[in-house]
């Protein structure tokens, strides 16, 4: 034993030394998760992809100015070329430019109505959540009762319904915008408020929310400062899956021509006008196909690797 | 002699549940004086926490329900009091540590934010002074790097060292009182002794009362003054410490006495520990008579058919046994 001791305490300085700089920094569980993020590499590699194609929806009218309905029928349906690289439409508008206008809307689309859903699906949830009995029931009841609403011929019906009463308010792209995010937002809320809900049972009865309310927390504190946080991890999952969803509902509808008005172009109105010309022109089709999918999945992935960097149960 | 700093009267907690009504706390006394320690011991359910927790109002209502009876704090009745005015109260003069120390500190905080959060949130100061204050807290708790240990995590700290930090927290606003709810259950020996003498030492040092919750009869004679025996959500012996391990009156509290190990005892011998023979009754609708009736060595049949009410044997020791 005492022939051990010097020869453990000479191992123990270098390994000391090494473990020393790395205690200095310590490291939150959200720094733990974007390292754990990171080492995801198809959602890493997602990442990459999906800032990419904003950075070309953001910035490509300045690399590419070309204007989105600039008619040329000498040069219409041609595949792609220098002057025009994703080719033309009928009308021989140049489908890159329309593309990059359009992935601007699909893509504010899908943020801005996964905004409306999760927002909606926190406040549902936490406030079920809180306060058990029959507010519990009632919101539940409800949040139950639009998991069961048929959701495509909803959408239509509702896009049917408020779309000229929108037009007159908002303008003609604006009311378009905000009708389609909150009917689409609108609808998709149940999950992240069923998500929220089960937290909100379990972390309220947690140790640390009583001896926050012990020392003096008033209820909204306890609830956006101590409980919310530690619920957020399963609700980024649901948002970013509702984001790609809400893409392809967007898509959807405009496929269906009850989106947008028909002259502004989105991922999914470009599919629509290119499908009667799938034979002779199948290259019009297939760029916004690609866009959606490429945006769908890649957003997908990153839900994948953001559920496994959030899971603490998971070795990363 | 001056008013005691908490005096609890007669208080009733009971539950409502779907069986009926649960009487954890069941017509419970107890006082303490300023700069005092008083240990509250028991088995498990027999209400000690959950008269802990009301003083402080932790109770969730519904079910929990105040039946009767009186919590006076220097003189007022807290029970009246919403949740407003209580929350001054809580930390600013009446703090609670509880057993779970592993799952007492929120993990998406550092433990300094935690601390600093509570000093912010009574004592009106900024944020960079308030995390000053959560440092001299940790510093004052002895944990080692003070400075350092603020912006840490609490996964980056032992068992031992979070109920320091629990500590640090409950008394960064100085109360009056000190409610320590099983603060060492869940400690191994050592650090159980180390966190007992940091509470003696932060007693000393802000002259708070400590009100101590716990079911190890050992820590309760090293540590308090005076101590409160209850049984399934009655008071049934109050003494100071020295008369009670000197001269318990009643056979629940010799029962307890006599289930301590002891080295000096037994050893060499084939002895057999002692304990209690049965559990602690249902708190549901309970059977009229004393409650300890039925796994009382010494029952009589007068036992079964009131309570007895607790009465003064020698001066500040009270029982509740007819014996």
């Amino acid at each position: 034993m005492a022939g051990s001791t010097p020869a453990s305490l000479t191992a123990d300085t270098p390994a000391a030394a090494v473990v020393a700089p790395r205690k200095n920094r310590p490291t939150s569980p959200w720094q733990e998760a974007w390292r754990r993020f990171r080492r995801h590499r198809l959602a890493a590699a997602s990442g990459i992809v999906l800032l990419l194609l904003i950075a070309v929806v953001a910035l490509g009218p300045f690399i590419w100015p070309v204007p989105i309905n600039e008619i040329d029928f000498a040069a219409k349906l041609q595949g792609p070329s220098w002057a025009h690289p994703l080719g033309t439409d009928d009308l021989g508008q140049d489908l890159l430019a329309r593309l990059i206008y359009g992935g601007r809307i699909s893509l504010a689309v899908g943020l801005a109505a996964m905004v409306v859903a999760v927002v909606v699906g926190v406040l549902v949830g936490a406030l079920a959540g809180m306060s058990a009995g029959w507010v519990d029931a009632a919101l539940m009841w409800v949040t139950d009762l639009f998991l069961a609403l048929p959701l495509l011929p909803l959408l239509l019906l509702l896009m049917y319904l408020f779309r000229d009463h929108f037009k007159r308010l908002f303008g003609v792209e604006g009311g378009a915008f905000i009708l389609i995010v909150v009917v689409i937002g609108g609808l998709r809320w149940m999950q992240v408020a069923r998500l929220v809900r089960a937290q909100f049972l379990s972390l309220r009865e947690k140790e640390f929310v009583e001896a926050a309310r012990a020392l003096g927390a008033s209820k909204v504190r306890l609830v956006v400062g101590h409980i919310l946080p530690n619920a957020l991890g399963p609700v980024i999952v649901a948002g970013t899956i509702d984001v790609a969803a809400a893409i392809i509902a967007e898509s959807t509808l405009s496929f269906l021509g009850l989106g947008f008005p028909s002259d502004i172009p989105t991922w999914g109105s470009v599919l629509r006008d290119a499908k009667d010309y799938l034979d002779i022109a199948p290259h019009w089709a297939l760029f916004p196909g690609a866009a959606i999918f490429l945006a769908v999945i890649t957003i997908n992935f990153m839900g994948d690797g953001l559920r496994d960097a959030l899971d603490p149960r998971r070795v990363l | 002699m001056a008013e005691p700093l908490l005096d609890i009267r007669g208080l009733k907690t009971w539950f409502k549940t779907d069986d009926g009504m649960v009487r954890a706390v069941d017509g419970v006394s107890l006082s303490i004086d300023r700069g005092e320690t008083l240990g509250v011991v028991g088995e498990s359910g027999c209400g000690k926490t959950v008269t802990a927790r009301s003083v402080l109002k932790l109770i969730d209502m519904p079910p929990g329900r105040f039946e009767a009876g009186q919590i006076l704090w220097q003189g007022r009745d807290l029970i009246p009091l919403d949740e407003t005015e209580m929350n001054k109260i809580r930390a600013r003069e009446i703090a609670i540590i509880f057993q779970e120390p592993m799952t007492s500190l929120n993990p998406v905080y550092t433990v300094g934010d935690q601390i600093a959060e509570v000093i912010e949130l009574h004592q009106k100061l900024s944020r960079k002074q308030a995390m000053v204050g959560a440092a001299d807290m940790l510093k004052l708790v002895n944990i080692p790097n003070p400075e350092r240990r603020v912006h840490d995590y609490p996964h980056q700290f032992s068992g031992g060292m979070r109920q320091r930090v629990m500590i640090a927290m409950a008394l960064s606003c100085q109360p009056k009182l000190l409610i320590a709810d099983e603060p060492t259950t869940a400690l191994d020996v050592t650090i159980q002794a180390q966190i007992l003498e940091l509470m003696q030492e932060m007693k000393e040092r802000f002259g708070m009362a400590i009100m101590l919750i716990t079911h190890a009869m050992g820590v309760v004679a090293e540590t308090t003054q005076r101590v409160v025996v209850m049984y399934a959500g009655k008071v049934v012996e109050e003494a100071p410490v020295g008369a009670l391990f000197g001269d318990p009156r009643h056979p629940y509290t010799q029962g307890l006495i006599r289930s301590i190990p002891r080295v000096d005892r037994s050893a060499g011998r084939q002895a057999r520990l002692e304990s209690i023979p049965g559990t602690v009754p249902s708190l549901l609708d309970p059977p009229p008579g004393c409650r300890f009736a039925a796994r009382c060595r010494y029952v009589m049949p007068a036992c079964t058919q009131a309570i007895p009410p607790l009465k003064e044997v020698a001066p500040g020791h009270k029982v509740a046994c007819i014996l």
